[in-house]
């Protein structure tokens, strides 16, 4: 019996051990910080895990930042505590520029957050895509569209190249594709009709549709520029 | 009346026992004492010997896996598959961050100019060789994080609660650099020639000044592709004027470093391969190393040796193995006639090539090959190495098994070996699943394959090959194509080609191929693609096939290819037991390598910002 009031009050002991968390740990994070990259109103395709922006909230010992990546879709969504964040969008990141903030006039938006927010970031692409129709059977895939050119003063950047990129996914770019076909920026004969086509390869395992999109690299510019994935059934 | 006595006695031996002033001020027995070191020249090399031990070295033959993380070598070795398989190199890597080493190396020179027991000309020896060592510290992060704070003296903390006065700003980067070669310029009167490979030569520092004067003038010349890898403030980026200035202050250094003539390409052995192989294995008869890491057996080895001989041969019963070349970098290795290929695998119609021998294949290429690689075939330490993938009948069926130099029936009923007893064998870790085998800096020596032995080959830091190549590419870039050529063919005569290339076949793409081929598995590819602006190019994370131009600097290799051959299995057809070759790659090899613009400039991690708002962030990240 002696031995048996030891046993239970060690595991008494053990049960309050793993229990007691509840009482020492915060809340998790819970409001959620969501929206787009737009340029007026139009979402900014980019590629997955490439582009990110930056949210900095001070009065913490460590000066650190929450890094927020955008979606290919330009969509991005992020769970965070309520307090003053400051946001920033580096100036290495995306197809873009990132526009001057009336409130602090720079590029440094305020965030306040008190409860979840659905919030659009504006910026200023070097281009936009136009247009796009993307159509294709077993055998090939087309792209047609056009080019808007939106940044024309002395910031204005030229073109590297257009690629038509296929892939088994939803998930789109260089780093996936299976198949592409390119156009040289100096090769562009007109920015509103810009046509493209590549073969579809074999798959294993055998599958009856792909998905594509038109990616546009612009000179000096790390990230592309994409339109929104397609997916093409034979 | 006894007891009295007793009390009175203890007391008076208690306060007369000891003499406080020396009971309290005895030397201690367990450490030396700061003037007892600096008094005695043995013990102040010691202190050295330590910051010479410290030196950095991102790829070595004690970190072999720093190596498969671009496509020199696959690693055969399960847990680090992931380096084929990660598309994105991170920013921090390869970074480097030391002012505690710094801080050493500061603290040594100050003493040592101190020290007043030293004979004057040891003492300028050693402040010598610890300002060489501070300047290839300073060497290592300029190339790995660009400009960093230049700190030449220890600092110390007065404890008012105010840091600020300790905090540096980075400096330009070509001021690292101008600094590196300033040093050496003013420290080479002070250091012997030769006698010594693991100290400071005035030979070692020529070597560092040609090397950091030509990557300042490559990043000058060849920054401008990028002009978006840079910073404002020059922390990053070299202005493009600059770039002659900086190629003329390396040639001039190289050609001074040949001018001592204590140093010379290594040419001991008839066979060219074989002198190759040698060069990293001979230490007793070779001009050639300038300045390497030295082991002893018994003293301190390493375990290169032990991870990566061949299968079969190996001494030990786990690891050997790990390192397979990849066949982008076996490719391209031209041919004696001076030109690229590809391996011929199949003819012009697509039907596979029939080979007698396995080292058919290889047949009239650079000799640095076979002295780089253990190819299918060849031998080493006097036994063939036995790399084949199984038997392949006419119409393609694969006979083969999963375990090596595995047995099994042929078609026609007889018992026969069905693998090569090293490999490859898809998925089987520790042998050739790429097709190959290292060569360069595993051990030839008996015992060096084992656990309580180990290797005591030197790791070359400086050759002087490389002084050559440097010549070489900065005299291209100064317009001196004759004098680049001739600098080129004494490492190409050396390495066995009859025919001299002309000046006027040195371009862009000769330079990289030559430093590609000479230089492969000694820490030169991240750098040299840094400085020329190649990575993001030549990895920019496309999964594209293997190059049929091995020549072309900026063909894209994102994903190591292996070569596997097979017996051909044919009763009857003088195609019998023949070989043939195909391309593949191992099946660990699934994603490629993507080389961001963010990854030129290493990451500065956010503490080092926090303490100093000085420090300004690398580009691109």
């Amino acid at each position: 019996m002696k031995n048996s009031i030891k046993y239970i009050a060690g595991l008494f002991c053990m049960t309050l051990g793993l229990t007691s968390c509840e009482y020492d740990n915060y809340d998790e994070p819970k409001l959620l910080f969501e929206g787009n990259l737009v340029y007026q109103g139009e979402p900014i395709g980019v590629s997955y895990n490439d582009v990110y922006f930056e949210l900095w909230e001070e009065g913490w010992q460590t000066f650190g930042n929450i890094g927020v990546s955008v979606d290919q879709d330009g969509s991005f969504s992020s769970l965070l505590f309520s307090g003053d964040y400051k946001l920033i969008i580096p100036a290495s990141q995306g197809p873009f520029m990132s526009m001057t903030n009336t409130e602090t006039n720079s590029d440094t938006i305020p965030l306040n957050l008190r409860g979840s927010l659905d919030m659009d970031i504006e910026v200023m692409p070097y281009y936009m895509l136009r247009n796009v129709s993307i159509s294709g059977n077993s055998n090939t895939v087309n792209a047609d569209f056009s080019l808007e050119q939106i940044i024309t003063d002395e910031n204005a950047k030229g073109i590297n190249e257009v690629v038509l990129y296929l892939s088994k996914t939803t998930f789109v770019d260089s780093r996936t594709s299976i198949s592409s076909s390119r156009i040289g920026g100096a090769d562009i004969a007109d920015l509103n009709n810009i046509q493209l086509s590549t073969s579809v390869p074999d798959m294993t395992p055998t599958q009856d549709y792909v998905f594509a999109r038109v990616g546009v690299r612009i000179d000096g510019v790390e990230d592309m520029l994409f339109s929104s994935v397609q997916r093409i059934d034979f | 009346m006894k007891k009295y006595i007793y009390s009175i006695f203890a007391c008076l031996i208690l306060f007369t026992a000891c003499n406080d002033e020396e009971f309290l001020n005895r030397d201690p027995q367990n450490i030396l004492l700061e003037d007892q070191v600096w008094e005695n020249e043995d013990l102040v090399l010691s202190v050295l010997a330590d910051l010479y031990n410290r030196l950095p070295d991102y790829q070595t033959i004690e970190r072999w896996w720093e190596f498969a993380n671009f496509d020199e070598t696959f690693a055969s070795n399960a847990g680090d598959y992931w380096r084929h398989q990660n598309v994105d190199y991170g920013y921090g890597n390869w970074g480097m961050w030391d002012y505690g080493y710094i801080r050493d190396i500061n603290l040594f020179i100050e003493k040592a100019e101190r020290a007043d027991q030293l004979d004057s000309e040891v003492k300028a020896r050693f402040i010598a060789e610890a300002k060489f060592i501070r300047a290839m510290v300073y060497f290592e992060h300029v190339k790995r994080m660009g400009g960093v704070p230049l700190i030449l003296e220890s600092l110390e903390y007065d404890f008012s609660g105010d840091p600020t006065y300790l905090q540096y700003a980075r400096a330009k980067e070509h001021e690292v650099y101008d600094y590196i070669i300033q040093e050496m310029e003013d420290i080479k009167g002070d250091l012997p020639d030769g006698g010594t490979r693991s100290r400071a030569t005035v030979g070692a520092a020529l070597a560092l000044e040609s090397r950091a004067a030509l990557y300042a003038g490559s990043i000058a010349n060849y920054g401008q592709l990028t002009p978006n890898v840079s910073l404002p403030g020059g922390e990053v980026g070299i202005p493009a004027s600059m770039a002659d200035q900086y190629y003329t202050i390396s040639l001039n250094a190289s050609e001074e470093l040949m001018g001592l003539g204590t140093y010379e390409l290594y040419q001991n052995d008839p066979d060219p391969s074989e002198n190759y192989a040698n060069i990293f294995l001979n230490k007793s008869a070779n001009n050639e190393v300038i300045f390497a890491k030295d082991f002893l057996v018994q003293g301190r080895t390493h375990g290169f040796t032990i991870d990566n001989i061949p299968r079969s041969l190996r001494e030990e019963n786990t690891s050997g193995g790990k390192m397979n070349p990849s066949l982008n970098l076996v490719q391209s290795f031209e041919l004696l006639d001076n030109t690229f290929a590809p391996l011929p695998t199949t003819d012009e119609n697509g039907d596979p090539i029939y080979y007698e021998n396995q080292l058919d294949i290889f047949e009239g290429r650079d000799p640095r090959l076979a002295g780089t690689v253990i190819l299918p075939g060849a031998s080493f330490r006097g036994s063939q190495v036995d790399i084949w993938g199984g038997w392949k009948t006419t119409d393609g069926t694969l006979i083969t098994s999963d375990q090596l130099g595995g047995r099994g029936t042929l078609p026609n009923g007889e018992n026969a070996q069905l693998v090569g007893f090293d490999g490859p064998i898809p998925n089987l870790e520790w042998s050739a699943q790429g097709g190959f085998y290292l060569r360069k800096y595993v051990d030839t020596s008996v015992g060096s394959g084992q656990r309580g032995t180990g290797s005591a080959v030197w790791w070359i830091r400086f050759r002087y090959a490389e002084i050559l190549l440097n010549a070489a590419e900065a005299a291209f870039e100064l317009g001196d194509n004759a004098k680049a050529a001739a600098y080129m063919n004494e490492v190409r005569r050396r390495a066995g080609f009859p025919t001299d290339l002309a000046p006027s076949e040195i371009d862009f793409d000769r330079i990289v191929h030559e430093r590609k081929v000479e230089l492969s598995f000694e820490n030169h590819i991240l750098w040299d693609y840094k400085r020329w602006r190649l990575a993001h190019r030549v990895w920019n994370g496309e999964s594209v096939d293997l190059t049929n131009n091995p020549g072309d600097a900026e063909a894209v290799s994102t994903r190591v290819f292996g070569l596997r051959p097979y017996k051909v299995y044919d009763p009857g057809s003088p195609n019998h037991e023949k070989w043939v070759f195909e391309e593949f790659i191992p099946t660990p090899v699934f994603n490629p390598h993507r080389f961001r613009l963010g990854n030129y400039y290493s990451f500065i991690g956010d503490n080092v910002r926090n303490a100093n708002p000085k420090i300004v962030r690398n580009p691109n990240q």
